[in-house]
């Protein structure tokens, strides 16, 4: 392979071009393979939980059931304790209107608390849904990634939670989280977001916003029993997370996702 | 050849040694006793996520006492739409067994149009939808529907 001479430390490497391309092939199939698995992993749940006893937390969120009628918004403010006013959501909904021209109208009054009022006549209207939006849970959050004193966190569950003794108040999770599901709270002063009710799930119970859905637009399930009702639902619609391409490992999966949503 | 250590390298290891010795003093009084034992955070932190207390009761906690209201709803197209979907948080109501402390809905067109009122966004096979502006016009959803049996109309 390499000889050295003596002069200066300056080295001679010798190889054959048949050496040189046989590696190079190998370390360009290597890459290659590497980078495909990588990106496809978000197809999967992401990160391969740890402690395969616990459940794996995936929400599943159904447009087409969505009738805004705000319950859930209501009740999470109720739930957890966070003021009516100022305008601070763990989970609202927002309306959609995409008129016949093609542009989106976006609203979400007060959260959606109050119900919604259709603003676009309807002769422009060429179709409306509603989109709840909630903490996405990513297995790969960003939002924990930026916190500088570790007070924010994946739990083995999969649910993204806050320690609040911990939390400095900084604002840099608020600033990471791509889909806007933190704030920091007007009374504790620290970062605050959906728990999905872990002290309810810690109960047995459901979160506080899929117990008042009046149709069940809303589900939450153990992703790693292949046999729960949200794996079967899962293997049975197409389902879509918001911002694939942001690679966060999203686990609320909409069903019935039109494009225009953000 | 005779080793010779410079004489600063002792002093400068005393330095090191007492800074060290420092740090993992602070460390160990600074850091919270279960950081780390899931990851870089406070696995403590979990069972203070655990702690707030319930305001929702649950469908299954109104049921232990309201049998007959469940008999009601369970033959109807609001069986699966909860208690507190409704009445709001229950959990007060569940302890002190109190008329007052749950909310008790009007049945107003407000209330029931709130789900009901027609509107181009709601998909017609998930709920059923009235045009408030037509619909038997200045009476109350309540007087002619239960609210827990809505098809069995009132007189």
């Amino acid at each position: 392979m390499s000889q050295s001479t003596s002069t200066m430390g300056n080295e001679k490497v010798k190889t054959s071009r048949r050496k040189f391309l046989k590696n190079a092939s190998v370390l360009a199939a290597a890459t290659v393979g590497y980078s495909w698995l990588k990106s496809s992993q978000f197809l999967l749940h992401a990160a391969e939980p740890e402690d395969k006893s616990l459940p794996w937390y995936g929400v599943v969120i159904d447009i087409q059931k969505c009738i805004g009628c705000g319950n859930c918004a209501s009740a999470c403010k109720k739930e957890n304790d966070v003021p009516v006013e100022p305008f601070f959501f763990r989970t609202w909904v927002e309306q959609y209107t995409v008129k016949n021209d093609g542009s989106v109208n976006i609203i979400s009054p007060n959260g959606g608390i109050d119900g919604f009022k259709q603003t676009v006549p309807d002769e422009d209207i060429f179709k409306s849904f509603f989109v709840p939006k909630m903490c996405n849970h990513c297995a790969k959050s960003p939002c924990t990634q930026v916190c500088p004193v570790g007070a924010t966190y994946i739990s083995p569950e999969g649910v993204v939670l806050i320690d609040e003794k911990y939390c400095i108040g900084c604002r840099y999770c608020v600033q990471a989280c791509p889909y806007g599901c933190r704030f920091i709270h007007p009374v504790k002063k620290v970062a605050n977001k959906c728990t999905l009710c872990y002290h309810r799930l810690k109960k047995g119970l459901a979160p506080a916003c899929m117990e008042v859905c009046p149709t069940g637009a809303r589900m939450y399930g153990n992703l790693r029993d292949k046999d729960s009702a949200i794996v079967e639902y899962l293997k049975e619609h197409t389902t879509q997370v918001l911002r694939p391409n942001l690679n966060t490992g999203s686990k609320l999966y909409y069903n019935a996702l039109s494009s225009e949503v953000r | 050849m005779k080793f010779y250590l410079p004489p600063q390298i002792p002093r400068l290891a005393i330095a090191f040694g007492i800074f060290i010795s420092l740090f993992l003093v602070l460390r160990h009084f600074l850091v919270p006793d279960t950081f780390g034992e899931y990851g870089h955070y406070r696995a403590a932190s979990m069972i203070d996520n655990a702690k707030p207390e319930l305001h929702y009761a649950g469908q299954d906690a109104c049921f232990k006492c309201h049998q007959d209201i469940q008999d009601k709803k369970s033959q109807d197209v609001h069986v699966d739409i909860h208690c507190e979907s409704c009445h709001g948080p229950g959990e007060k109501h569940v302890i002190s067994s109190k008329v007052g402390d749950i909310f008790r809905p009007s049945g107003s067109r407000e209330v029931c149009g709130k789900c009901h009122a027609l509107y181009v966004g709601k998909v017609k096979s998930t709920i059923a939808q009235v045009d408030l502006a037509k619909h038997n016009i200045g009476k109350n959803c309540i007087e002619c529907h239960n609210p827990h049996q809505p098809w069995e109309m009132k007189k």
